[in-house]
């Protein structure tokens, strides 16, 4: 374990509190609702808050803990802010070069390369889009030549299309340059883009991680995501393309489900996101329905929430698979749902995202 | 109307410029203290910052002219050393000058870095910058209007300063006669063409100072590098 993070941190109104040993392989999401204390935790291994207690060991090396506090700039840690945080005072190669000059880096070309930041050398910071300013933020910080890479939110500030535009350059990262990248996102999008590994978090404490697959099919994180947000994501692959009806046909946990055609190679494997609140329940295979995507599986947990008509069934699809249905309550008691009962679960076609992309692997 | 004696305003404008000089290394730091501490202290150190706004510069004069003197701590122990006074020679007009004009190094400066803020600070120091080395790489240069009005400012309020300089430096030829002492003596002495020449030239000086000044602020920002 790369980077072992034990530390407190209090603020008005808000404390953070995270004991975690991260991977030192490819992307960790750090996901969460905000205010969940994803930004804070990455501003603390920075070393930007001084007033965190705690522990923060990077690679066998103490950055923090009751007498040492190694200063940011000697931490070797690359931070992509939300918000780029360009020098308006010089042009992009400038910025740059003010990475450069101080890390030594032999990487420009490599750096220019990757992120298509040629065009862009003599340009002036303020006249840069948004997708074209975390570019050279990336840059920028790529070129400090970091031995961790912290990345928070960086697409946020981005429409649609530019995000789409920017998440192969951030996909690209951990193999291009050999680093870890921590990334703070609430986009469940992202986390199931770009990542392996997650972690959790919710009102400053830690609520759960692992891999992405699992900890997003995991019921208790709904408090993190928010209820609409809450889903699964399952492996699938590709087994055909129908073209006579425009589907794709998949095969999840050696169950068929179909999509809406899409350009992908027979036999990859790809990760699809199931959301709660697309998936209905049924005791029988029902017949006579419009809906084609239907599995079968064991219902393990049953969530009701508190105040509101809705619970949140868990339903194991087989080989470690799950998906999450979000239903009424009085459905639950109409159908006498209980753990370990059969059921199957109806999953409307058009609920596919259409984002859902290939996994990097 | 003679040619007017030009001694009193080149000394003016070397005391401004020593003090703008002294006012730069020691506002500076005051400054940026300022702007980033969340000590508890920093009102106080503003209050007494931004003191020389408000008071009679014969208060201050009058302050300055006991602790400068050779029977002060200060005065006494700078007599020792160099065998010379603060008060009534060109030195004690710098220190007085240099707390005279405090206010008008400091509260630009203040302001520029304020508005600097943490941002690139943070990233700068994520870049593996010390905080020296982002300090004169990313806040100056991003603070560099506030560097300009702050000197621009400092200097000109130095050459029109008057109360202070009488009460500390009194008004002997080439060390503490300047132009404002000399204004002064000419019209004390009906001397009405001579103080018209230098009047006129302070007040041109004044006038092309602060509208470069209102120039420099209203233009695009100047880009460095």
């Amino acid at each position: 374990m790369a980077l072992e993070v034990d530390i407190r941190l209090v603020q008005p109104g808000f404390e953070l509190k995270l004991a975690y040993d991260f991977s030192d392989q490819g992307i960790t999401a750090l996901f969460g609702a905000s205010g969940a204390g994803k930004s804070s935790l990455l501003r603390v291994v920075a070393g930007l808050e001084p007033a965190a207690r705690g522990r923060v060991v990077f690679g066998g090396e103490v950055w923090q803990d009751e007498q040492i506090f190694v200063p940011p700039h000697k931490r070797g840690v690359g931070y992509v802010f939300q918000d780029a945080r360009l020098f308006s005072h010089l042009d992009v190669l400038g910025n740059l070069h003010f990475a450069a000059r101080r890390s030594r880096s032999s990487q420009f070309d490599n750096v220019v390369q990757t992120l298509d930041l040629a065009p862009l050398l003599a340009r002036r910071v303020d006249g840069l889009s948004g997708g074209e300013r975390q570019r050279v933020a990336i840059g920028r910080t790529l070129l400090s030549d970091p031995r961790l890479l912290l990345m928070d939110e960086p697409l946020a500030a981005l429409d649609h299309n530019r995000k789409a535009d920017l998440l192969p350059y951030i996909a690209r990262l951990p193999a291009a340059f050999g680093l870890p990248v921590l990334y703070v996102t609430h986009a469940v999008e992202e986390v199931a883009r770009l990542a392996e590994q997650m972690v959790v978090l919710a009102g400053g404490r830690f609520l759960a991680a692992g891999g992405v697959g699992e900890t997003l099919a995991r019921l208790d994180i709904s408090e993190a995501s928010g209820k609409f947000e809450a889903g699964a994501v399952v492996r699938a692959r590709v087994v055909a393309q129908d073209e006579k009806f425009m589907l794709t046909r998949l095969e999840v946990a050696g169950q068929p489900l179909s999509m809406p055609g899409s350009q992908v190679a027979m036999g990859e494997e790809l990760w699809l996101r199931i959301r709660a609140r697309d998936v209905a329940l049924a005791l029988e295979r029902p017949v006579g329905v419009s809906i084609r995507n239907i599995l079968g599986g064991v219902i393990v947990d049953i969530t009701t929430e508190e105040h509101t008509a809705f619970a949140e069934v868990l339903l194991d699809i087989g080989e470690d698979q799950a998906l999450r249905a979000r239903i009424t309550r009085a459905s639950v008691a109409e159908l006498g749902l209980v753990c370990g009962m059969r059921a199957y679960a109806l999953v409307k076609s058009v609920s596919f995202d259409r984002r859902v992309l290939p996994k990097m692997v | 109307m003679s040619w007017p004696d030009l001694a009193p305003l080149w000394l003016s404008i070397q005391l401004a410029a020593v003090t703008t000089v002294l006012l730069l290394l020691v506002g500076t730091p005051l400054a940026w203290w300022l702007a980033t501490t969340r000590a508890k202290v920093r009102p106080f150190i503003e209050a007494i910052t931004a003191l020389p706004l408000v008071l009679p510069p014969t208060v201050l004069g009058f302050y300055l002219l006991i602790f400068l003197s050779p029977n002060s701590a200060i005065g006494g122990y700078w007599r020792d050393v160099t065998g010379t006074t603060l008060t009534f020679s060109f030195t004690g007009l710098v220190i007085a000058s240099a707390f005279y004009s405090l206010p008008f190094m400091v509260q630009p400066l203040q302001s520029a870095f304020e508005a600097v803020g943490r941002g690139p600070m943070e990233a700068a120091a994520s870049l593996r910058a010390s905080k020296l080395d982002s300090f004169f790489t990313v806040a100056v240069p991003l603070a560099r209007r506030g560097f300009i009005t702050g000197i621009v400012l400092s200097f000109a309020h130095t050459i029109g300063e008057f109360g202070v300089v009488l009460m500390v430096g009194g008004n002997i030829p080439g060390q503490t006669r300047v132009i404002s002492i000399a204004i002064y003596e000419q019209v004390e002495t009906l001397d009405y063409a001579q103080a018209h020449a230098l009047s006129l030239i302070l007040l041109i000086f004044s006038f092309v100072v602060l509208l470069a000044v209102y120039t420099l602020n209203r233009r695009a920002p100047v880009r460095v590098g």
